[in-house]
């Protein structure tokens, strides 16, 4: 780890309890939350925030990530430091099994964004062979740039010939066999990273190759060292970056590049007068349809005595619509039960990830209908309804048909809908941030973020990201720790559920730039609206970039910015938060995040601390080879002041590099 | 204490602090690991045949030629090197192990160090070094190994702020300490203005790995000055805990990697201090300390390393040391001048009688520098007045010279040039901390009572700073100085009954004898002959001896039995004869700290002279720091010579192969140090005003192929000469 300003800062987390107030189960700093458990608080009906308290104390053993369930030998432990208890039966010590546990979820969070990312090419190739009428290309600019970075050739061709290409390269990335490096992430990256990928053998050459070699190095058996599973860990991690690339690219070319959009948050944009659908989960695939559909039967829904449909957004499918359709963001996944409980929903169209198994079982005491949607995801008692893309309009007609048709059982006396929503601004793709940036500066747009962090105006960027997770109490780290950095002018994108606590809070508006940004960044906000009169809107507190997959986005500001400062990523004054991570995706962000030179606070540990090695390697060593580490921290408070600290290092030692390579007359020095 | 001792006095310990081990072997693991992903992707890159190496160095990759003898040249040959270090880490916490881990925690950071260079990561820029090639070594490595640099100080880390760190550093450098940086701990410094780099032997080497830079430098001295063949694992180990006063001081968190190198420190026989309060379990008695205390964390080092000091301290508000040796001043930092052509200049140290002397008495005549605006120039007379009761109007010389070296100890005080050509400027930086001229004769005062105790009793300065002054002192100057240049030319070989050996050298090439005579300069360019008489005054036992000439056996070759005698006895009974004046025949040994190199070029009959500073090819095909190594460490090497750069202007200058008209190639800046006097002697020689333009350099080209037709063209006399071989 790099040797920060306070010295109180080390490698070790504070000593704040890893759970808070394990018994209470009001376990939500959520407003619309908070008020729903009210509304519902005779009525003894089971949420997550009970299981948590059920949970508890949880195996310290996996905590730490010494229970190795790899072969039917085990499950083993590591309970002593030396003798025969300090190994598996196999004789794997704590290094090797801490490090295989940890490889193998990011494994599967390489393998969860490019499951979405394979869904999506599917989509555009059934769109390039005719086989999905119901799909367009919403953005040929998104479809040529990325054809340029790629090396497709644009002139005189069809716009379908180039999209043709472009999937055959995206298939390519998911299997290729040949020692070159995926394409899509090959392109994302600095020259700098790009050779240190290379040199340190963590380059993939595909998607699905990775994931599986790195199951295979991590099997009973087979690999023991704990520096070359890691290695194989971040080479899956970048498999992770390279797909979750293509799903946002190839997103934004099918479906268009968000804008600035207007909208609400939280449970009160359910509304009792509409047939109200949740889409639930990542995929826009399908919901982008049900938006569509939603807007057409109108009629359908006035038939049954409502106002009309209603489509309200949970998780990061909810961040896909609100990015690029402004579909309001009924909550975020830790919160997902309280839609149901409203007794207004009517249906909650799932795709895949981070869906609650709970919500059928929540559902069954209420009239909403839970439908799955995806062959690799199905709830026993939900619906199941095979979407298919070259039927996409008439299946999500049915799930709204579906819905219409529960909307007439509900039940008066069950619904209860929070009043809590707020106003927000969403969809700032990179595109939009360097549209507005350009105003001030056309030529080099990422220069006036750049150049307002030399100047001292702005301490840097933090990219706020992740999931919720209930060790502390729901959205309390993502709000403690965003008000802290922007007090302190720290610019702050977002994305994923980290977003959604924003949105619920009001964070993500302009009034609370007033009310919570430091006068730098104050000052920063009204240099670029005075810049950007063609916007509708003044600029929120923070920047919503969108889903989980979209983090490729704040990838696309960090490298822009380590281009324009004429360093390599390491250098960059940007950092990464996970205040609330929890799923296995957060692991494999976490790790591409750190290869990519990038301080990276995670609030919640990982299963790391029972190994010392393990440790060391995330939190410091890391830094060393690739310039990024990780910050575990789970004190929201203490990780705000890490998080300064580390931005604060690297303007410090950018600056020290800087005014060093005037004096003497050289190139500023690469090292970090 | 051998490294056998060393090795008892850790595992003494009564208990094993295994925390420290844990982290130390974990730190293996990741480093052995580390490196090993490295090479196999280099190799699948580059293939096993490509070269590999360091730039500027003729030891290979150091730290293996010198532990186990390997000359690696390509990347194949590393895999085997690597596995068996892989192979000898084992996973039990024992005192004997760690020293184990730690080495082949170097050989793994060596390595990965390669690797770096192989692949053009992280080119260096000024003040950073990366890695530090021979001729730096062999510029300061001398004066770390025979102490004239009391110690060597590792720092890595961060300090716990910039202010301690430039605290640490100060202090070190003002006792003279050489100083490896790595981490933040350089940017802290540069921070504070703290002058690092290659100039102020305070290296900042870079991050992490880098500090591999520092072991492979220290190696390389038991190479180039111990003669200890390379793989000769205990010899050099040895020489390293004896000679090398080297300690680690460790700023901030530790972390595993860190730590294991800190193993591979103490496998040298360095100890580590850090800053961070330790348990019990994380220290080693004597080896790996805690000392949170950043007032006691230097002398707690030099202690436990055995470092003791013998600098008083001097009242200047400036900082002292060699440090500042190598720092320049340039115009626009500069507060006031003197000298250099530009005001009236002079400095002389005069021997006088007992009742002539204030002992201590420092006198400023004319306006002291903070009564002048900045940027003014002044003139200046250093008057330097010496009486000692073994003091000799023959030291006079000697001890002027001196002027030179310790008005450049002073931090912001730069001296050029002697006698009335001298130039002196002090920075903007020396005067807002409050120096004054008179501090400059503290300073002089101070050094040459410390470092001449022997032949100086009394001393007194006077700073003249008045015009008029200044004038009158010169005329008295001038005087004395044409006396000391008449007595020099009386000075020769024939006309002295007494020669003196020098064996300054032998603490670290124990069979190398330097002969210095008084046409023939030590080949370090340091020890003249009226140096050494000076120093067998000052030491009637120590490195210089008078070898009373005697009959001569061959007085063309320069033989005589007095000097075989002499030679046979001090080589340790090696060497059985030499001659002064040629370099064909049982020619002198070199010990490693020539200025320049000759070496013969068969094809144009003649010799070359390469220069430490000339980095560059020349026409014998050899740099440098491969020159050196072949003929270094005290071997007699008929063909190659290490020879002062004076040496060529002396009448002296190997006569019995054919004197000056041997030369054919010298590097430019050799030409340009040397060439008024060098012009001089060639007409002296009767080889002309323009033989000068003759000897080609390396703008006519660094092969035998491109200067022989250059030599031709221009009509050098090494065709006519007899035959050299």
């Amino acid at each position: 780890m790099p040797r920060y300003r306070d010295l109180t800062h080390t490698a070790r987390p504070s000593n704040a309890p890893r759970v808070v107030e394990p018994k209470n189960p009001i376990r939500t700093t959520d407003p619309g939350t908070l008020q729903m458990l009210k509304m519902v608080e005779d009525r003894k009906l089971e949420t997550v925030f009970d299981r948590v308290v059920a949970q508890q104390p949880q195996c310290t053993f996996g905590y730490t990530g010494v229970c190795c369930k790899i072969c039917l030998a085990g499950p083993c432990r590591v309970k002593k430091e030396e003798g025969p208890a300090s190994r598996g039966i196999c004789g794997a010590t704590a290094y090797t099994i801490v490090s295989r546990n940890i490889a193998r979820s990011i494994a599967a969070g390489a393998a969860s964004h490019s499951e979405h990312a394979r869904h999506i090419l599917h989509t555009a190739h059934a769109l390039v062979e005719g086989h999905a009428s119901d799909y367009d290309i919403k953005s040929p600019v998104k479809l040529h740039e990325i054809a340029g970075k790629l090396g497709v050739e644009t002139l005189n061709r069809e716009d379908k010939e180039i999209l043709k290409d472009i999937v055959e390269i995206g298939y390519a990335d998911f299997g290729r066999y040949q020692d070159r490096p995926l394409a899509f992430l090959d392109c994302l990256i600095t020259v700098g990273r790009r050779n240190k990928f290379k040199h340190t053998n963590i380059m993939p050459r595909s998607i699905d190759g990775t994931v599986t070699e790195i199951i295979a190095q991590t099997a009973m058996g087979v690999d023991a060292d704990p520096v070359n599973i890691i290695f194989g860990g971040l080479k899956a991690s970048l498999s992770d970056l390279g797909g979750s690339y293509i799903g946002s690219t190839m997103s934004d070319v099918l479906f268009g590049i968000p804008e600035p959009i207007v909208s609400e948050a939280n449970l009160g944009v359910i509304n009792p007068k509409m047939v109200n659908i949740a889409v639930h989960g990542h995929n826009p695939v399908l919901s982008e349809m049900v938006v569509a559909a939603a807007r057409a039967m109108t009629e359908d829904a006035k038939k049954v005595g409502a106002e009309g449909v209603n489509i309200v957004g949970i998780c990061c499918t909810g961040n896909e619509l609100l990015m690029r359709e402004g579909v309001y963001l009924a909550t975020s996944s830790a919160s997902q039960e309280m839609a149901i409980l409203t007794g207004a929903l009517d249906a909650m169209v799932v795709d895949i990830q981070c869906i609650y198994p709970a919500v059928q079982t929540l559902a069954e005491c209420f009239h909403t209908k839970v439908i799955t949607t995806e062959f690799l995801m199905k709830i026993p008692g939900a619906q199941h309804l095979a979407f298919n893309t070259a039927t996409a309009m008439d299946d999500a007609k049915k799930l709204i048909r579906i819905a219409i048709e529960a909307y007439g059982k509900r039940d008066p006396k069950k619904i209860a809908i929070p009043s809590e929503k707020h106003q927000l601004v969403a969809g700032f793709s990179r595109e939009v941030l360097t549209d507005i940036f350009a105003k001030i500066n056309p030529e080099r747009p990422i220069s006036v973020l750049t150049d307002a962090i030399e100047s001292g105006q702005l301490k840097g960027v933090a990219f706020i990201i992740g999931c919720n997770n209930l060790k502390r109490f729901q959205d309390e780290s993502h709000i403690a720790i965003l008000k802290e950095l922007v007090k302190n002018d720290v610019l702050v994108i977002t994305g994923g559920c980290s977003a959604g606590a924003y949105a619920k809070f009001g964070f993500m508006s302009p009034l609370a730039v007033d009310a919570y940004a430091g006068e730098g960044l104050k000052s920063f906000f009204k240099t670029l609206e005075a810049a950007n009169p063609q916007l509708s809107t003044r600029l929120p507190l923070v920047f919503h970039v969108g889903s989980c997959v979209d983090y490729t986005r704040g990838i696309e500001v960090l490298v822009a910015m380590a281009d324009e400062l004429g360093v390599d990523t390491p250098k960059v004054p940007f950092v990464v938060s996970a205040p609330e991570a929890m799923h296995e995706k957060a692991v494999a962000i976490g790790s591409y995040c750190v290869t990519m030179g990038v301080p990276v606070h995670v609030g919640s540990m990982p299963p790391v601390e029972g190994s010392d090695l393990v440790y060391g390697i995330t939190t410091q060593i890391a830094h060393d080879v690739f310039g990024g580490n990780f910050i575990l921290e789970v004190d929201p408070n203490i990780a705000a002041t890490k998080l300064l600290d580390a931005l604060e290092y690297r303007t410090w030692k950018l600056g020290i590099h800087k005014k060093t390579a005037e004096k003497n007359n050289t190139e500023v020095a690469q090292g970090w | 204490m051998s490294v056998e001792q060393i090795k008892e006095t850790a595992t003494d310990a009564n208990v094993l602090p295994k925390k420290l081990l844990r982290k130390a072997y974990d730190g293996t693991i990741i480093a052995m690991t580390y490196a090993e992903i490295l090479l196999n992707r280099a190799i699948k890159d580059f293939g096993p045949e490509q070269i590999v190496g360091y730039p500027d160095t003729a030891y290979h990759l150091p730290v293996i030629m010198c532990l186990s003898g390997e000359k690696i040249t390509k990347l194949g040959e590393l895999v085997p090197i690597l596995n068996r270090m892989r192979n000898q880490v084992r996973s039990e916490l024992t005192m004997e192990n760690s020293k184990l881990w730690g080495e082949s925690v170097l050989y793994a950071a060596e390595i990965i160090e390669t690797l770096h260079y192989l692949r053009g990561d992280n080119p260096k820029v000024k003040p950073w070094t990366g890695f530090l090639g021979d001729p730096i070594v062999r510029k300061h490595g001398i004066k770390m190994v025979d102490w004239t640099i009391p110690g060597v100080a590792v720092i890595l880390g961060r300090a716990k702020d910039s202010p301690a760190a430039k605290k640490i550093v100060d202090n070190l450098m003002s006792k003279g300490f050489m100083i490896f940086l790595c981490d933040e701990v350089i940017e802290q410094l540069l921070e504070e203005n703290v002058k690092i780099g290659e100039d102020y032997i305070a290296f900042p080497l870079g991050n992490f790995t880098q500090v591999i830079h520092a072991v492979n430098y220290a190696f390389r001295a038991g190479l180039a000055f111990g003669g200890i063949a390379p793989g000769e694992r205990e010899m050099h180990l040895d020489y390293q805990n004896r000679r090398v006063l080297a300690f680690v001081l460790h700023l901030g968190e530790l972390d595993d990697v860190k730590v294991a190198a800190e193993m591979g420190a103490i496998f040298m026989g360095f100890p580590v201090v850090t800053d961070q309060p330790l348990s019990e379990d994380m220290q080693i008695p004597d080896w790996y300390l805690s000392e949170p205390d950043y007032e006691k964390i230097v002398p707690l080092a030099m202690e436990i390393r055995g470092i003791k000091l013998t600098n008083i301290e001097i009242p200047i508000p400036v900082n002292f040391g060699p440090a500042f040796e190598g720092e320049t001043i340039r115009k626009a930092e500069t507060y006031v001048e003197f000298g250099g052509g530009r005001t009236t200049a002079f400095e002389l140290v005069h021997m006088v009688g007992p009742d002539e002397i204030v002992d201590g008495q420092v006198t400023v005549i004319g306006p002291e520098i903070d009564s002048v605006p900045e940027g003014s120039k002044l003139p200046l007379g250093i008057k330097i007045d010496i009486y000692g009761r073994k003091m000799q109007a023959d030291f006079e010389g000697v001890l002027e010279r001196r002027i030179h070296y310790f008005a450049n100890y002073g931090e912001g005080i730069w001296h050029v040039a002697q006698r009335d050509l001298c130039w002196v400027r002090i920075s903007k930086d020396a005067r807002a901390k409050g120096f004054l001229i008179k501090h400059l004769g503290e300073l002089l005062l101070a050094k040459l009572k410390q470092e001449f105790p022997a032949i100086v009793d009394r001393v007194q300065v006077t700073l003249i700073t008045d015009q008029t002054a200044v004038e009158e002192g010169l005329v008295l100057a001038r005087e004395v100085y044409r006396a000391r240049d008449d007595r020099m030319r009386s000075l020769t070989d024939e006309s002295v009954t007494d020669f003196y050996s020098c064996l300054l050298c032998q603490s670290f090439a124990p069979n190398h004898v330097c002969i210095v005579t008084p046409e023939r300069v030590g080949l370090c360019g340091a020890v003249s002959w009226l140096d050494a008489r000076a120093s067998f005054e000052i030491t009637p036992n120590g490195p210089n001896q008078p070898i009373p000439k005697g009959p001569a056996i061959d007085e063309y070759k320069g033989m005589w039995h007095s000097t075989n005698e002499y030679l046979y006895k001090a080589s340790n009974n090696t060497l059985e004869e030499v001659n002064l004046y040629t370099l064909m025949d049982k020619p002198m040994t070199s010990c490693g700290c020539f200025e320049a190199i000759m070496a013969i070029v068969p094809e144009a009959n003649g010799l070359m002279i390469t220069t430490r500073e000339h980095s560059g090819m020349t026409p014998c095909g050899m740099s440098f720091s491969t020159l050196a190594g072949t003929c270094g460490g005290g071997m007699q090497t008929p063909g190659f010579m290490g020879i002062g750069r004076t040496y060529l202007l002396s009448k002296k200058f190997i006569p019995a192969d054919g004197g000056l008209a041997r030369i054919v190639w010298m590097p430019k800046e050799l030409k340009e140090f040397l060439r008024e006097d060098f012009v001089q002697r060639s007409i002296d020689e009767g080889l002309g005003a323009d033989f000068i333009d003759k000897i080609a350099d390396e703008s006519v080209g660094t092969t035998v192929e491109e200067i022989v037709p250059f030599l031709e063209e221009n009509g050098h006399p090494c065709f006519a000469l007899e035959s050299l071989m």
